[in-house]
Protein backbone atom coordinates (compact mmCIF):
# COMPACT_ATOMS: atom_id res chain seq x y z
CA UNK A 1 0.00 0.00 0.00
CA UNK A 2 2.69 2.48 0.92
CA UNK A 3 4.49 1.37 -2.33
CA UNK A 4 1.96 2.06 -3.99
CA UNK A 5 0.97 5.38 -2.74
CA UNK A 6 4.51 6.26 -3.33
CA UNK A 7 5.26 4.71 -6.64
CA UNK A 8 1.79 7.21 -7.53
CA UNK A 9 3.19 9.95 -6.46
CA UNK A 10 6.48 9.67 -8.44
CA UNK A 11 4.39 9.18 -11.62
CA UNK A 12 2.06 12.35 -10.44
CA UNK A 13 5.00 14.52 -10.30
CA UNK A 14 7.25 13.18 -13.18
CA UNK A 15 3.91 14.23 -15.35
CA UNK A 16 4.36 17.53 -13.69
CA UNK A 17 7.85 17.80 -14.62
CA UNK A 18 7.42 20.76 -17.25
CA UNK A 19 5.23 22.47 -14.64
CA UNK A 20 8.02 22.13 -11.61
CA UNK A 21 11.24 23.29 -14.00
CA UNK A 22 8.74 25.98 -14.87
CA UNK A 23 7.95 26.88 -11.57
CA UNK A 24 12.05 27.03 -10.71
CA UNK A 25 12.91 29.05 -13.25
CA UNK A 26 9.85 31.34 -12.26
CA UNK A 27 11.47 31.67 -8.50
CA UNK A 28 14.57 31.98 -10.21
CA UNK A 29 13.61 35.16 -12.19
CA UNK A 30 11.84 36.95 -9.05
CA UNK A 31 15.24 35.97 -7.07
CA UNK A 32 17.63 37.57 -9.57
CA UNK A 33 15.61 40.33 -10.24
CA UNK A 34 15.11 41.35 -6.12
CA UNK A 35 18.73 40.48 -5.28
CA UNK A 36 20.46 42.67 -8.29
CA UNK A 37 17.66 45.37 -7.02
CA UNK A 38 19.31 44.51 -3.51
CA UNK A 39 22.63 44.90 -4.21
CA UNK A 40 22.84 47.81 -7.05
CA UNK A 41 20.37 50.00 -4.86
CA UNK A 42 20.59 48.36 -1.02
CA UNK A 43 24.30 48.21 -0.90
CA UNK A 44 24.93 51.72 -1.90
CA UNK A 45 22.57 52.85 0.32
CA UNK A 46 23.90 50.94 3.14
CA UNK A 47 27.38 52.32 2.49
CA UNK A 48 25.74 55.65 2.89
CA UNK A 49 23.56 54.34 6.43
CA UNK A 50 26.98 53.52 7.69
CA UNK A 51 29.14 56.61 6.35
CA UNK A 52 26.87 58.96 7.99
CA UNK A 53 26.76 57.76 11.62
CA UNK A 54 28.26 59.42 14.18
CA UNK A 55 32.24 59.58 14.22
CA UNK A 56 32.57 57.81 10.26
CA UNK A 57 33.77 59.30 6.85
CA UNK A 58 30.57 62.04 6.44
CA UNK A 59 28.59 62.03 9.93
CA UNK A 60 25.58 63.63 9.42
CA UNK A 61 22.85 62.99 12.13
CA UNK A 62 19.81 64.47 9.67
CA UNK A 63 20.88 62.05 6.50
CA UNK A 64 21.51 59.01 8.79
CA UNK A 65 18.36 60.03 10.59
CA UNK A 66 15.99 60.38 7.71
CA UNK A 67 17.50 57.38 6.36
CA UNK A 68 17.33 55.33 8.58
CA UNK A 69 13.70 56.37 9.18
CA UNK A 70 12.54 55.59 5.71
CA UNK A 71 14.06 52.33 5.57
CA UNK A 72 12.12 51.17 8.67
CA UNK A 73 8.93 52.98 7.32
CA UNK A 74 9.66 49.90 4.28
CA UNK A 75 10.63 46.95 6.46
CA UNK A 76 7.76 47.89 9.32
CA UNK A 77 5.09 46.53 6.21
CA UNK A 78 4.20 42.95 6.42
CA UNK A 79 5.19 41.70 3.34
CA UNK A 80 1.94 40.65 1.87
CA UNK A 81 1.01 44.25 2.36
CA UNK A 82 3.70 46.07 0.91
CA UNK A 83 3.02 43.72 -2.30
CA UNK A 84 -0.55 44.68 -2.34
CA UNK A 85 0.14 48.07 -1.60
CA UNK A 86 2.61 48.38 -4.49
CA UNK A 87 0.54 47.44 -7.33
CA UNK A 88 0.09 50.95 -8.34
CA UNK A 89 3.93 51.45 -9.15
CA UNK A 90 4.13 47.73 -10.28
CA UNK A 91 1.29 48.70 -12.75
CA UNK A 92 3.16 51.53 -13.87
CA UNK A 93 6.73 49.96 -14.23
CA UNK A 94 5.89 46.68 -15.58
CA UNK A 95 2.32 46.92 -17.27
CA UNK A 96 0.96 43.95 -15.38
CA UNK A 97 0.38 42.93 -11.82
CA UNK A 98 0.29 39.78 -12.76
CA UNK A 99 3.64 36.82 -13.27
CA UNK A 100 6.94 36.49 -11.76
CA UNK A 101 8.43 39.56 -13.54
CA UNK A 102 5.58 42.13 -11.73
CA UNK A 103 6.26 40.18 -8.42
CA UNK A 104 9.88 40.95 -8.92
CA UNK A 105 8.90 45.05 -7.73
CA UNK A 106 7.67 44.87 -4.21
CA UNK A 107 10.27 42.06 -3.99
CA UNK A 108 13.11 44.53 -5.49
CA UNK A 109 11.26 46.93 -3.20
CA UNK A 110 11.47 45.13 0.25
CA UNK A 111 15.34 43.43 -0.62
CA UNK A 112 16.49 47.07 -0.95
CA UNK A 113 15.77 48.55 2.80
CA UNK A 114 16.52 45.06 4.12
CA UNK A 115 20.20 44.12 2.40
CA UNK A 116 20.99 48.07 3.42
CA UNK A 117 20.57 47.10 7.32
CA UNK A 118 22.87 43.96 6.51
CA UNK A 119 25.62 45.96 4.57
CA UNK A 120 25.61 48.83 7.42
CA UNK A 121 25.70 46.18 10.02
CA UNK A 122 28.71 44.26 8.53
CA UNK A 123 30.45 47.30 7.74
CA UNK A 124 30.65 48.62 11.69
CA UNK A 125 32.94 45.25 11.99
CA UNK A 126 35.61 46.75 10.49
CA UNK A 127 37.67 48.65 13.05
CA UNK A 128 37.68 52.36 13.36
CA UNK A 129 41.48 52.35 13.07
CA UNK A 130 42.16 50.63 9.61
CA UNK A 131 39.81 53.20 7.98
CA UNK A 132 41.86 56.19 9.96
CA UNK A 133 45.26 54.62 8.60
CA UNK A 134 43.89 54.96 5.01
CA UNK A 135 42.35 58.04 5.93
CA UNK A 136 46.34 59.07 7.44
CA UNK A 137 47.80 57.87 3.74
CA UNK A 138 45.77 60.31 1.83
CA UNK A 139 43.16 58.02 0.19
CA UNK A 140 40.32 59.34 -1.26
CA UNK A 141 36.17 58.80 0.12
CA UNK A 142 35.93 56.24 -2.97
CA UNK A 143 38.89 54.82 -2.61
CA UNK A 144 38.17 54.46 1.75
CA UNK A 145 34.72 52.54 0.08
CA UNK A 146 36.00 50.36 -2.35
CA UNK A 147 39.61 49.24 -1.61
CA UNK A 148 38.82 49.69 2.31
CA UNK A 149 35.77 49.64 3.25
CA UNK A 150 34.50 46.88 0.75
CA UNK A 151 37.39 44.46 0.54
CA UNK A 152 38.02 44.16 4.05
CA UNK A 153 34.08 43.13 4.77
CA UNK A 154 33.51 41.25 1.64
CA UNK A 155 33.36 37.49 3.77
CA UNK A 156 30.47 39.26 5.77
CA UNK A 157 28.74 40.57 2.48
CA UNK A 158 28.86 37.37 1.31
CA UNK A 159 26.95 35.79 4.43
CA UNK A 160 24.67 38.95 4.41
CA UNK A 161 23.90 38.06 0.66
CA UNK A 162 22.95 34.34 1.22
CA UNK A 163 20.67 35.38 4.59
CA UNK A 164 18.88 38.07 1.91
CA UNK A 165 18.71 35.42 -0.55
CA UNK A 166 17.33 32.73 1.31
CA UNK A 167 14.89 34.85 3.18
CA UNK A 168 13.77 36.15 -0.31
CA UNK A 169 13.45 32.65 -1.31
CA UNK A 170 10.41 32.42 1.06
CA UNK A 171 9.32 35.45 0.22
CA UNK A 172 8.49 34.49 -3.26
CA UNK A 173 6.37 32.29 -2.39
CA UNK A 174 4.28 34.95 -0.68
CA UNK A 175 4.54 37.09 -4.21
CA UNK A 176 3.61 33.52 -5.85
CA UNK A 177 -0.62 33.73 -4.35
CA UNK A 178 -0.80 36.64 -6.32
CA UNK A 179 -0.07 35.50 -9.06
CA UNK A 180 3.54 35.44 -8.96
CA UNK A 181 4.52 32.06 -10.15
CA UNK A 182 7.40 30.36 -8.81
CA UNK A 183 8.09 27.08 -6.39
CA UNK A 184 5.85 28.18 -3.43
CA UNK A 185 2.86 29.24 -5.36
CA UNK A 186 2.87 25.66 -7.01
CA UNK A 187 3.01 23.91 -4.04
CA UNK A 188 0.07 26.07 -2.47
CA UNK A 189 -1.98 25.82 -6.04
CA UNK A 190 -1.65 22.02 -6.41
CA UNK A 191 -0.72 21.09 -2.82
CA UNK A 192 -3.06 23.11 -0.56
CA UNK A 193 -6.22 24.29 -3.12
CA UNK A 194 -6.39 20.46 -4.79
CA UNK A 195 -4.90 18.37 -1.53
CA UNK A 196 -2.31 16.95 -3.81
CA UNK A 197 -0.26 16.40 -0.24
CA UNK A 198 2.94 14.73 -2.59
CA UNK A 199 3.28 17.93 -4.48
CA UNK A 200 3.32 19.95 -1.23
CA UNK A 201 5.86 17.70 0.55
CA UNK A 202 7.96 17.15 -2.98
CA UNK A 203 8.06 21.53 -3.27
CA UNK A 204 8.86 21.76 0.11
CA UNK A 205 11.42 19.15 -0.11
CA UNK A 206 12.80 21.29 -3.17
CA UNK A 207 13.05 24.18 -1.17
CA UNK A 208 14.80 22.81 1.61
CA UNK A 209 17.27 21.19 -0.91
CA UNK A 210 18.03 25.19 -2.43
CA UNK A 211 18.30 26.56 0.07
CA UNK A 212 21.15 23.67 1.89
CA UNK A 213 22.68 24.68 -1.03
CA UNK A 214 22.21 28.37 -0.88
CA UNK A 215 23.67 28.37 2.46
CA UNK A 216 26.38 25.72 1.96
CA UNK A 217 28.09 27.65 -1.38
CA UNK A 218 27.99 31.09 0.80
CA UNK A 219 29.55 29.86 3.75
CA UNK A 220 32.21 28.31 1.23
CA UNK A 221 32.76 31.44 -0.23
CA UNK A 222 32.60 33.41 2.77
CA UNK A 223 35.62 31.47 4.85
CA UNK A 224 37.60 31.29 1.60
CA UNK A 225 37.71 35.28 1.37
CA UNK A 226 38.06 35.65 5.06
CA UNK A 227 41.65 36.21 5.56
CA UNK A 228 41.19 37.61 9.40
CA UNK B 1 60.32 70.08 8.58
CA UNK B 2 57.20 70.82 11.05
CA UNK B 3 56.08 73.53 12.83
CA UNK B 4 53.10 73.50 14.89
CA UNK B 5 52.26 77.42 15.75
CA UNK B 6 49.59 78.15 18.99
CA UNK B 7 47.62 75.34 18.00
CA UNK B 8 45.08 74.51 20.09
CA UNK B 9 42.33 71.43 20.43
CA UNK B 10 39.64 70.43 22.37
CA UNK B 11 36.84 67.83 22.67
CA UNK B 12 33.52 67.76 23.61
CA UNK B 13 32.97 65.63 27.14
CA UNK B 14 30.04 63.09 27.42
CA UNK B 15 28.99 65.41 30.53
CA UNK B 16 28.58 68.65 27.66
CA UNK B 17 31.88 70.49 29.18
CA UNK B 18 34.96 70.84 26.98
CA UNK B 19 38.37 69.06 27.41
CA UNK B 20 41.33 71.44 26.16
CA UNK B 21 43.96 68.30 24.55
CA UNK B 22 46.15 70.61 23.18
CA UNK B 23 46.47 74.32 24.60
CA UNK B 24 47.87 77.14 22.63
CA UNK B 25 51.12 74.82 21.89
CA UNK B 26 54.16 75.81 19.26
CA UNK B 27 56.65 73.30 18.13
CA UNK B 28 59.12 73.22 15.82
CA UNK B 29 60.79 69.88 14.53
CA UNK B 30 63.83 69.92 12.43
CA UNK B 31 64.21 67.76 9.08
CA UNK B 32 66.31 64.56 10.04
CA UNK B 33 65.10 64.67 13.47
CA UNK B 34 63.68 61.75 15.64
CA UNK B 35 61.67 63.80 18.09
CA UNK B 36 59.54 62.46 21.07
CA UNK B 37 56.23 63.45 22.16
CA UNK B 38 56.19 62.28 26.06
CA UNK B 39 53.72 62.21 29.15
CA UNK B 40 51.30 60.22 31.08
CA UNK B 41 48.15 59.41 29.58
CA UNK B 42 45.43 61.89 28.64
CA UNK B 43 48.52 64.67 28.33
CA UNK B 44 47.58 65.13 24.26
CA UNK B 45 50.39 63.33 23.01
CA UNK B 46 48.61 61.48 20.86
CA UNK B 47 46.25 64.45 19.76
CA UNK B 48 49.40 66.48 19.04
CA UNK B 49 50.75 64.08 16.98
CA UNK B 50 47.14 63.58 14.97
CA UNK B 51 47.43 67.53 14.52
CA UNK B 52 50.93 67.14 12.59
CA UNK B 53 48.62 64.91 10.01
CA UNK B 54 45.34 66.72 10.52
CA UNK B 55 43.70 63.58 11.30
CA UNK B 56 42.46 66.06 14.42
CA UNK B 57 41.80 70.04 13.00
CA UNK B 58 42.65 72.04 15.52
CA UNK B 59 40.39 74.81 16.67
CA UNK B 60 43.10 77.44 16.03
CA UNK B 61 46.93 78.03 14.92
CA UNK B 62 49.10 76.70 12.55
CA UNK B 63 50.04 73.17 11.46
CA UNK B 64 53.42 73.65 8.82
CA UNK B 65 54.83 70.71 7.32
CA UNK B 66 57.70 70.95 4.75
CA UNK B 67 56.79 74.45 4.05
CA UNK B 68 53.09 74.20 3.82
CA UNK B 69 49.99 75.13 6.29
CA UNK B 70 48.27 71.90 5.76
CA UNK B 71 45.25 73.96 7.72
CA UNK B 72 44.84 75.77 4.54
CA UNK B 73 45.20 73.15 1.80
CA UNK B 74 42.05 72.04 0.29
CA UNK B 75 40.35 68.48 0.70
CA UNK B 76 42.30 67.32 -2.46
CA UNK B 77 45.89 69.06 -1.68
CA UNK B 78 45.34 67.62 2.18
CA UNK B 79 45.07 64.18 0.79
CA UNK B 80 48.84 64.97 -1.30
CA UNK B 81 50.54 66.56 1.39
CA UNK B 82 49.21 63.08 3.41
CA UNK B 83 51.28 61.32 0.87
CA UNK B 84 54.44 62.44 2.22
CA UNK B 85 53.81 61.94 5.62
CA UNK B 86 53.39 58.14 6.66
CA UNK B 87 51.87 56.94 10.04
CA UNK B 88 52.59 53.94 12.30
CA UNK B 89 50.28 52.82 14.84
CA UNK B 90 50.02 51.30 18.25
CA UNK B 91 47.14 49.05 16.82
CA UNK B 92 48.71 48.71 13.17
CA UNK B 93 45.99 48.96 11.49
CA UNK B 94 46.48 46.82 8.76
CA UNK B 95 44.18 45.75 5.95
CA UNK B 96 42.87 42.08 7.40
CA UNK B 97 42.43 40.72 3.76
CA UNK B 98 45.18 42.32 2.23
CA UNK B 99 48.60 40.23 2.52
CA UNK B 100 51.58 41.85 3.65
CA UNK B 101 52.59 43.19 0.29
CA UNK B 102 49.04 44.06 -0.58
CA UNK B 103 49.62 46.00 2.93
CA UNK B 104 52.58 47.72 1.90
CA UNK B 105 51.10 48.33 -2.06
CA UNK B 106 48.17 49.91 -0.38
CA UNK B 107 49.43 54.09 -0.06
CA UNK B 108 51.28 53.34 -3.64
CA UNK B 109 48.41 52.21 -5.12
CA UNK B 110 46.12 55.49 -3.94
CA UNK B 111 49.34 58.02 -5.07
CA UNK B 112 48.73 56.16 -8.88
CA UNK B 113 51.94 54.60 -9.08
CA UNK B 114 52.15 52.01 -11.95
CA UNK B 115 52.05 48.03 -10.96
CA UNK B 116 56.06 47.61 -11.79
CA UNK B 117 57.21 50.68 -9.74
CA UNK B 118 54.51 49.22 -6.75
CA UNK B 119 56.33 45.80 -7.34
CA UNK B 120 59.76 46.81 -6.95
CA UNK B 121 58.89 49.31 -3.86
CA UNK B 122 57.15 46.61 -2.20
CA UNK B 123 60.07 44.52 -2.25
CA UNK B 124 62.31 47.30 -1.30
CA UNK B 125 60.15 47.95 1.66
CA UNK B 126 59.92 44.32 2.71
CA UNK B 127 63.53 43.97 2.32
CA UNK B 128 64.40 47.22 4.59
CA UNK B 129 62.08 45.67 7.70
CA UNK B 130 63.45 42.40 7.18
CA UNK B 131 60.12 40.76 5.79
CA UNK B 132 60.94 39.73 2.26
CA UNK B 133 60.20 36.05 3.17
CA UNK B 134 56.64 37.10 4.04
CA UNK B 135 55.12 39.00 1.41
CA UNK B 136 52.27 36.54 0.68
CA UNK B 137 51.32 36.04 4.31
CA UNK B 138 47.85 37.76 5.91
CA UNK B 139 48.56 40.09 8.84
CA UNK B 140 46.77 36.96 10.94
CA UNK B 141 49.59 34.52 10.34
CA UNK B 142 52.07 37.67 11.85
CA UNK B 143 53.27 38.38 15.29
CA UNK B 144 52.81 41.58 16.86
CA UNK B 145 56.04 42.87 15.88
CA UNK B 146 56.01 41.66 12.22
CA UNK B 147 52.75 43.09 11.62
CA UNK B 148 54.59 45.70 13.19
CA UNK B 149 57.55 46.56 10.41
CA UNK B 150 54.64 45.74 8.04
CA UNK B 151 53.20 48.72 9.30
CA UNK B 152 56.31 50.80 9.51
CA UNK B 153 57.09 49.07 5.94
CA UNK B 154 53.88 50.77 4.76
CA UNK B 155 54.73 53.94 6.14
CA UNK B 156 57.97 54.05 4.53
CA UNK B 157 56.91 53.39 1.01
CA UNK B 158 55.52 56.34 -1.00
CA UNK B 159 59.16 57.47 -0.07
CA UNK B 160 57.65 60.06 2.73
CA UNK B 161 60.00 63.18 4.42
CA UNK B 162 57.93 62.40 7.65
CA UNK B 163 56.75 59.40 9.90
CA UNK B 164 54.55 60.07 12.41
CA UNK B 165 54.41 56.92 15.18
CA UNK B 166 51.82 56.64 17.79
CA UNK B 167 52.74 54.74 20.49
CA UNK B 168 54.20 51.75 17.90
CA UNK B 169 55.25 49.66 20.53
CA UNK B 170 53.15 49.86 23.26
CA UNK B 171 51.42 46.60 22.21
CA UNK B 172 54.88 44.63 22.18
CA UNK B 173 56.59 42.73 24.63
CA UNK B 174 60.08 44.60 25.75
CA UNK B 175 62.18 42.53 23.22
CA UNK B 176 60.27 43.36 20.29
CA UNK B 177 59.45 46.72 21.49
CA UNK B 178 63.93 46.86 20.91
CA UNK B 179 63.78 45.24 17.25
CA UNK B 180 60.75 47.96 16.36
CA UNK B 181 62.49 50.61 17.16
CA UNK B 182 66.37 49.42 15.79
CA UNK B 183 64.11 48.96 12.40
CA UNK B 184 62.95 53.10 12.85
CA UNK B 185 66.21 54.34 13.80
CA UNK B 186 68.10 52.59 10.96
CA UNK B 187 65.14 54.51 8.47
CA UNK B 188 65.53 57.26 9.87
CA UNK B 189 69.37 57.05 9.50
CA UNK B 190 69.36 55.46 6.28
CA UNK B 191 67.19 57.50 4.59
CA UNK B 192 67.08 61.14 6.83
CA UNK B 193 63.13 60.77 7.60
CA UNK B 194 61.90 62.90 10.15
CA UNK B 195 60.60 60.43 12.99
CA UNK B 196 57.63 61.80 15.55
CA UNK B 197 57.13 59.47 18.19
CA UNK B 198 54.28 59.33 20.39
CA UNK B 199 55.31 57.05 23.83
CA UNK B 200 55.06 56.92 27.34
CA UNK B 201 57.95 55.12 28.08
CA UNK B 202 61.11 57.05 28.62
CA UNK B 203 63.05 54.36 27.85
CA UNK B 204 61.67 54.49 23.76
CA UNK B 205 63.15 58.23 24.32
CA UNK B 206 66.51 57.18 25.06
CA UNK B 207 66.89 54.61 22.72
CA UNK B 208 66.18 56.72 19.63
CA UNK B 209 65.24 60.44 20.03
CA UNK B 210 67.33 63.11 19.31
CA UNK B 211 64.93 65.61 21.35
CA UNK B 212 61.74 65.01 23.20
CA UNK B 213 58.80 67.24 23.92
CA UNK B 214 57.56 66.24 27.55
CA UNK B 215 53.76 66.82 27.44
CA UNK B 216 51.39 67.74 30.50
CA UNK B 217 47.51 68.85 30.20
CA UNK B 218 48.21 69.59 26.64
CA UNK B 219 50.89 71.42 27.22
CA UNK B 220 54.83 71.59 26.21
CA UNK B 221 56.22 71.49 29.57
CA UNK B 222 59.53 71.07 28.67
CA UNK B 223 62.07 70.01 25.53
CA UNK B 224 64.63 67.95 26.40
CA UNK B 225 67.74 66.72 24.78
CA UNK B 226 69.11 63.66 24.59
CA UNK B 227 72.87 62.83 24.25
CA UNK B 228 73.03 59.14 23.99
CA UNK B 229 71.37 57.95 26.52
CA UNK B 230 71.30 60.88 29.02
CA UNK B 231 68.19 62.73 29.36
CA UNK B 232 69.08 66.20 30.43
CA UNK B 233 65.74 67.02 32.02
CA UNK B 234 64.82 69.86 34.23
CA UNK B 235 61.23 69.89 34.93
CA UNK B 236 59.85 67.67 37.70
CA UNK B 237 57.27 65.74 35.79
CA UNK B 238 60.75 64.95 33.20
CA UNK B 239 62.16 63.77 35.99
CA UNK B 240 59.41 61.38 36.82
CA UNK B 241 59.22 60.22 33.66
CA UNK B 242 62.44 59.29 33.62
CA UNK B 243 62.60 57.78 37.30
CA UNK B 244 59.11 55.71 35.90
CA UNK B 245 61.42 53.99 33.02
Amino acid sequence: MEELTFAAALTDLASMAPEIWQACRETALMLAVGLVAAIALGGPLGIVLYLSQPGQLFANRWVNGLLGWTVNLVRSFPFIILMVSLVPLTRLIVGSTIGPVAAAVPLSFAAIPYFARLVEQTLREIPRGVVEAAEAMGASPMQIIVKVLLNEARSGLISSLTILTISFLSYSAVAGVVGGGGIGDLAIRYGYYRFQTDVMVAMVLLLVLIVQIIQFAGNRLASRLDKR
Amino acid sequence: MIHLQNIRKRFRRPDGGWFDAVCDTSLSIGAGEVFGLIGFSGAGKSTLLRLINLLERPDGGAVIVAGQDLTALDAKALRRARQQLGMVFQQFNLMANRTVAGNIAFPLEIAGWSAADIASRVAECLEIVGLADRAEHYPAQLSGGQKQRVGIARALAPRPKVILADEPTSALDPKTTQSILDCLKDINQRFGVTVVIVTHEMHVVRSICHRAAVLDAGSVVEVVEVNGAEVDARSALARSLLEAA
